[in-house]
């Protein structure tokens, strides 16, 4: 059972605000959800999956970058060529 | 180059963005009006994913299938409506309204790839690109009517399709005839580097209705609890019609589908909580509040900018990966899609494709689905190929309650050619 503390939690930690009149509707509909993925628990593990996939590699080669302009087109909050973002510290 | 003029009345809400003038070159799809899922970057047209968090971006770059359809002549002539991020199954959750259905306007065109179906539905577009990331493209043309098939993953590149969730997802074609969604795919399977997980592997088959001697398998679970008796009873008058076309139908068996629908939404929440971290406001979209702290403005900025379920699947998704709960989740859904795959590999032994319905019903009325679950659990039959990766095409066979009802064909492994061949030959056989 995940209580509306457990929703907050995983809400914070994904960086999703939620209003608090929202939480006992998502942590209704969250456990709902989450019994029906229990019928999981039937699922024998079969150690690692062992998918027939294989890596693709291509040589380093240096090609033209996007467009610097187009690219900072889109963003709220350029400063000198640079995109602009919330302080850290 | 000819310019393509394009000003349809759209009762539908079909269309996010609409071009009025498209220059069209050369190639095969020259001049032919072609629309574009809202999730695919078109450079210098807007691409919101139905969402506000990507409200007025606009791509600096081409995904790869545009660049083809480009090369080809083709006149892109708008972006199509959609769930928000591809998470929906009726086009309800777009943050631009949803879609009507062409065949009945009080009901849902489907989703995710809504816009898209009901463009080529109401003939406003010849074809259009959706995508597939548990049914996207198959759910839609079913429930209006059209053809659309969901290649086999790794036929299309995935480059410039603004990622939902990577292992499931494919670009593929919408259109109105089995010709045309072959001509469409022909265009979009050129192998490309700049997504590893492209394959070259070229479609240049024409279709070929001649099915006499073909294996059809038709797995009991698509039969099973949920499918509506007068959908199922539609579906198999199909299955009749290729028997008497000269195909052997044989029953079998999917144990699989069990685990399939919680496998699918356990793989999909958590590779999207982990994709949709890159919308913060500081690239795109509009701006975070920067006199905030981080943590604090990248919170607002995502309880504004997501809808309630785009933010219940990626907290779904965060707390799949969470520590202590990764065993239980995430583990085991790869097992059980793995379990998936080896079903399919195992039937694909000794048949040549599968059939079954699209979706268990009809379209639904708009604002009928209210509870996540009950929505989900319409995808049951359109997941088990994502996970799986086998190509599935969904071909209108009928009607059930005056609504569209969808035939799917599953093939194996870059085996579209089959999977086409077979609809090809129930389109030809119930054409008068």
């Amino acid at each position: 059972m995940v209580t509306e503390r457990d929703v907050s939690h995983i809400a914070e930690l994904a960086d999703i605000g939620i209003d608090r009149e929202e939480l006992p509707g998502f942590t209704g509909q969250f456990n709902e959800i989450l019994e029906y993925f229990d019928i999981l628990d039937q699922v024998e593990a079969a150690g690692a999956p062992e998918p027939d996939t294989w890596n693709v590699f291509r040589e380093d080669e240096v090609l033209p970058p996007l467009p610097r302009d187009e690219v900072l087109a889109n963003t709220p909050g350029e400063e000198d060529g640079f995109f602009r973002a919330p302080r850290v510290m | 180059m000819a310019v393509v003029t394009f000003s349809p009345d759209d009762r539908y809400n079909a269309f996010i963005t609409m071009l009025r003038e498209v220059p069209s070159g050369a190639g095969r799809l020259s001049g032919i009006p072609i629309a574009v899922k809202d999730n695919i970057s078109t450079r210098g047209i807007p691409t919101t994913c139905a969402s506000r968090i990507l409200q007025g971006y606009v791509p600096p770059y081409d995904a790869h299938v545009v660049t083809l359809l480009r090369n080809e002549g083709a006149a892109i002539v708008g972006k199509t409506n959609m769930d928000e991020f591809g998470m929906g199954t009726t086009t309800e959750s777009s943050a631009y309204g949803p879609t009507l259905n062409p065949a009945d306007t009080s009901c849902v065109p489907g989703g995710s790839s809504g816009g898209s179906a009901a463009a080529v539905a109401s003939g406003m577009v010849r074809m259009a690109l959706g995508t597939d990331t548990g049914g996207s493209i198959r759910c839609p043309a079913a429930f209006c009517g059209i053809v659309g098939h969901k290649p086999t993953y790794g036929r299309v590149s995935r480059y410039g399709l603004i990622a939902y969730a990577n292992s499931l997802e494919q670009i593929g074609p919408m259109a109105r005839s089995v010709a045309d969604v072959s001509l469409l795919l022909g265009v979009l399977t050129t192998h490309d580097t700049r997504d590893a997980t492209s394959v070259p592997c070229p479609y240049t088959h024409t279709p070929d209705p001649d099915i006499r001697g073909r294996k059809i398998g038709v797995p009991e679970e698509y039969f099973g609890e949920g499918v509506a008796p007068r959908v199922a009873s539609v579906v198999w008058d199909a299955i009749a019609l290729l028997e008497r076309k000269g195909a052997e139908v044989i029953t079998c068996r999917m144990p699989s589908m069990a685990y399939a629908l919680a496998a699918y939404y356990v793989t999909c929440t958590s590779e999207a909580s982990s994709n949709l971290a890159r919308f913060d406001g500081v690239r795109y979209g509009p701006p975070a509040d920067t006199k905030l702290s981080w943590h604090q403005a990248f919170q607002e900025q995502r309880r504004a900018g997501f809808g309630p379920e785009v933010r219940r699947r990626i907290l779904l998704g965060t707390f799949a990966l969470s520590s202590g709960y990764y065993g239980k989740y995430y583990a085991k859904a790869q097992a059980a899609r793995q379990q998936v795959r080896d079903d399919f590999l195992r039937i694909f032994r000794g048949v040549d494709v599968l059939c079954g319905p699209t979706m268990p019903t009809v379209a639904f009325r708009l604002g009928e689905k209210t509870d996540p679950l009950s929505m989900y659990l319409s995808d049951i039959l359109t997941v088990p190929a994502n996970l799986a990766g086998v190509p599935a095409i969904s071909v209108p066979c009928g009607k059930s309650e005056g609504l569209p009802v969808g035939l799917q064909i599953m093939g194996p492994h870059f085996r579209d050619e089959q999977v086409i061949d077979v609809a090809a030959a129930y389109e030809q056989g119930c054409s008068p």
